[in-house]
C-alpha cells in the first residue's frame, strides 16, 4: 500500500496528460500529413502555397523578435527598481502585476480604446492642436502603425509574466552575494553582470521559454487591433479551421507553431544552461 | 530608508548625499511611469465602459468618464451577452476543479515520495512547457464531435484544464515541499492514520495556497481566447463571443464587453496577490 500510494496519486493526473496532452498531439501530427485518409504533403503545400503563409510567419517572428527583447530589459528593470524601495513595495509589485490577469482579447481592446479613430491617442493629439481630423491609424494602408500598436499591446500584456518570475528569481539569490561584490569593489553594473545576472539565469530561462511561446501564439491581440490585414501564424490556423473548415491545413499550421515552440525552447535551454552544481 | 545598509556601503556613504538623492529620484520618475504605463490603459478603457455610446464615438474624446451606464446597459442586454458570461462562470469553475482535484494529489505525491518515475512525471509535466496548448483544441474538436462533447461546457472545460494543470501541479508541489514532513510524522505517532493527518494538520495549512492556485486556474480559463472560440458555437463564452462579433460589433459594445472581461481579472489577481510571486517563482524552478 505504502508503495503504491504515489502511483495512484499520480494516476489521475498522468491519465489526463496522455489522454488530453499526448494523445492529442500525436492527432495533429497524424492530421497534418494525411488528406483523405492517405498520408501526402498536401495539407503543407496548400499551407505554403496561399499567399498568407509567408506573411504570417515573419509577422509573427518579426512581433516576437521586437517585443520579447523589449520585455526583458523592461522586466528586469521592473524587478531592480522594486529591490531598491521599502516604502510601498507590495503595491507597486501588485501594480505591475496587474496585466498578468487581463485576457489577450481585453488587452487588444484596451489598446483599440487609444488607437481606434476615435480613439485617445487621436484626441491627445488634437488638444495639443497637432491635427484637425482624426487619424485613421489602424488600416490596411498603415501597416507600420499596426504593428507598432500590436507591439505595444503585447509589451503592455505580457511584461508582467516575465517581472513576476525574475522577482522571484533575484528573492532566491542571497544578498551575502552582492554584499561580497560590493565589499570588493564592484560597481552596480558590475553587481549586475557578474552576480545578479549569472545567478538569475534558472529564472531567466522559464521566463523567456514562457514568454517566447506566447508570442508565437499571439492572436487575439492581433485581431482586436489588426483585423485581417496582419496574418499571424496562429490567426491562420483559426481561420483555416473555423472559418475555411480545412482541418488538414490548419494542422499543417498548428506543426509550424509547434515546431517553432519546441525549436526555440531548446535554443533558450541551451543558451542559458546552468549546471546543477551551480544552481543556488 | 535613505540609507538601506550603511555598513555594507561605505563608497556610497562617503560620496556626495546630492548623488545619492539624484539616484532616488530617477528611481522613483521611472517607477511612477511604469506605474503610470500599467494604469493608464485600463483607466481609458473604463472610460469608454462608462461613458454613453454616443461619447464613445464622439471626437475629441473626454478623459474622464460620464458615469452613464448605457454602454454597459446595451452590452448586458445584447443578444446573447448573459449567456456567454453564464457559459464562462461555469467553464472556468470546472476548470479550477478538474485543475486542482488532478493536480493536488500528484503535487502532494511529489514532494513526499521518492519513487521510480518520479522524474518522468515531472519531465512530463514542464514539458507540456514547451507545447503551444490552445493547439489542443484542433484535434480535440473533432475528438468531442465523436464523444458528443463537441460545444460543450465540460469539452471546453476540460482543455483549460489541460493549460491549467501543469501549473496545478507544480504550485501545489511547492506548496506542500513547504509545509515540514514532521508535523505529518508528529500526527501519525499520535493515532492519526495516514489521511487523517493529512486532513486535520497538512490541509489547513496548505489551505490557502490551494485556494491561490484554484483562483489561477479560474483566471486562466476566464482569459483563454483560442480553444474557447475553436470548440463553442452555440455555448459561446464571453471571450469567443467577443472575438466572433468583433467585426461587426460597434465600439461602445465591444469597450463595454472588454470592461465585463478585465473586471473580475482584475479582482481575482488582487485576492491572489500575496501569492503571486510565491508561485511563479518557485513553481517555475
Amino acid at each position: 500500500m505504502q508503495r503504491a500510494l504515489p502511483y495512484l496519486l499520480l494516476l489521475p493526473a498522468t491519465l489526463f496528460l496522455m489522454v488530453f496532452f499526448l494523445y492529442p498531439f500525436g492527432l495533429v501530427v497524424v492530421e497534418s500529413f494525411t488528406r483523405g485518409g492517405e498520408w501526402t504533403l498536401a495539407n503543407y503545400e496548400r499551407m505554403v502555397g496561399h499567399w498568407r503563409f509567408s506573411t504570417a510567419f515573419w509577422n509573427t517572428i518579426l512581433l516576437t523578435a521586437v517585443v520579447v527583447p523589449l520585455q526583458l530589459i523592461m522586466a528586469l528593470a521592473m524587478a531592480t527598481m522594486v529591490s531598491k524601495i521599502e516604502a510601498g513595495r507590495t503595491t507597486i509589485l501588485y501594480i505591475f502585476a496587474i496585466p498578468l490577469g487581463i485576457s489577450d482579447l481585453a488587452a487588444g481592446l484596451i489598446w483599440l480604446a487609444i488607437f481606434t479613430q476615435s480613439g485617445f491617442l487621436n484626441s491627445m493629439l488634437s488638444f495639443f492642436g497637432l491635427i484637425d481630423r482624426p487619424i485613421f491609424f489602424l488600416g490596411f494602408d498603415n501597416l507600420l502603425m499596426v504593428f507598432i500598436a500590436i507591439a505595444l499591446a503585447e509589451i503592455w500584456r505580457a511584461t508582467a509574466i516575465m517581472m513576476v518570475i525574475i522577482v522571484a528569481g533575484m528573492g532566491l539569490i542571497p544578498k551575502e552575494y552582492n554584499e561580497a561584490a560590493e565589499v570588493f569593489g564592484a560597481s552596480r553594473w558590475q553587481r549586475f553582470t557578474k552576480v545578479t545576472f549569472p545567478l538569475l539565469r534558472p529564472s531567466l530561462q522559464t521566463a523567456l521559454i514562457l514568454r517566447v511561446l506566447m508570442a508565437f501564439e499571439v492572436f487575439a491581440v492581433v485581431v482586436a487591433l489588426g483585423g485581417t490585414s496582419f496574418p499571424v501564424l496562429m490567426g491562420e490556423t483559426f481561420n483555416w479551421q473555423f472559418t475555411l473548415q480545412d482541418r488538414g491545413v490548419a494542422a499543417a499550421y498548428a506543426m509550424v507553431i509547434l515546431g517553432l515552440s519546441v525549436a526555440f525552447t531548446i535554443v533558450i535551454l541551451r543558451l542559458l544552461h546552468v549546471p546543477k552544481e551551480a544552481r543556488i | 530608508m535613505t540609507v538601506a545598509t550603511p555598513a555594507a556601503d561605505p563608497l556610497a556613504a562617503a560620496a556626495a548625499p546630492d548623488v545619492r538623492r539624484a539616484g532616488r529620484w530617477v528611481l522613483w520618475t521611472g517607477i511612477v511611469l511604469l506605474v503610470l504605463w500599467v494604469l493608464v490603459p485600463i483607466y481609458l478603457l473604463m472610460v469608454n465602459a462608462l461613458s454613453s455610446p454616443a461619447e464613445v464615438n464622439a471626437f475629441p474624446k473626454r478623459f474622464w468618464p460620464s458615469f452613464d451606464l448605457s454602454s454597459l446597459t446595451f452590452f448586458f442586454q445584447f443578444q446573447g451577452v448573459l449567456e456567454a458570461l453564464w457559459n464562462s462562470v461555469r467553464v472556468a469553475t470546472l476548470t479550477m476543479l478538474i485543475s486542482i482535484g488532478l493536480g493536488a494529489p500528484a503535487g502532494y505525491a511529489l514532494s513526499r515520495f521518492e519513487f521510480p518515475g518520479k522524474e518522468a512525471f515531472r519531465f512530463l509535466v514542464i514539458m507540456t512547457r514547451a507545447f503551444p496548448l490552445p493547439l489542443l483544441a484542433l484535434p480535440l474538436a473533432v475528438l468531442f464531435i465523436r464523444t458528443g462533447l463537441d460545444d460543450s461546457i465540460l469539452g471546453l472545460a476540460l482543455v483549460h484544464a489541460m493549460l491549467a494543470l501543469p501549473f496545478a501541479v507544480l504550485i501545489t508541489f511547492s506548496l506542500f515541499s513547504g509545509i515540514p514532513v514532521e508535523l505529518e510524522e508528529a500526527a501519525w505517532t499520535l493515532g492519526c492514520t495516514r489521511i487523517q493527518a493529512f486532513v486535520k494538520v497538512v490541509l489547513p495549512l496548505a489551505a490557502p495556497g490551494i485556494a491561490a492556485s484554484a483562483i489561477f486556474a479560474f483566471v486562466i480559463s476566464w482569459n483563454e481566447v483560442f480553444a474557447a472560440a475553436v470548440l463553442t458555437i452555440q455555448n459561446r463564452t464571453l471571450t469567443a463571443f467577443l472575438l466572433q462579433s468583433l467585426n461587426v460589433s460597434p465600439l461602445p459594445l465591444k469597450f463595454a464587453g472588454g470592461a465585463a472581461l478585465v473586471l473580475p481579472a482584475l479582482i481575482f489577481i488582487f485576492a491572489v496577490r500575496k501569492y503571486l510571486f510565491a508561485m511563479w517563482g518557485i513553481a517555475n524552478r
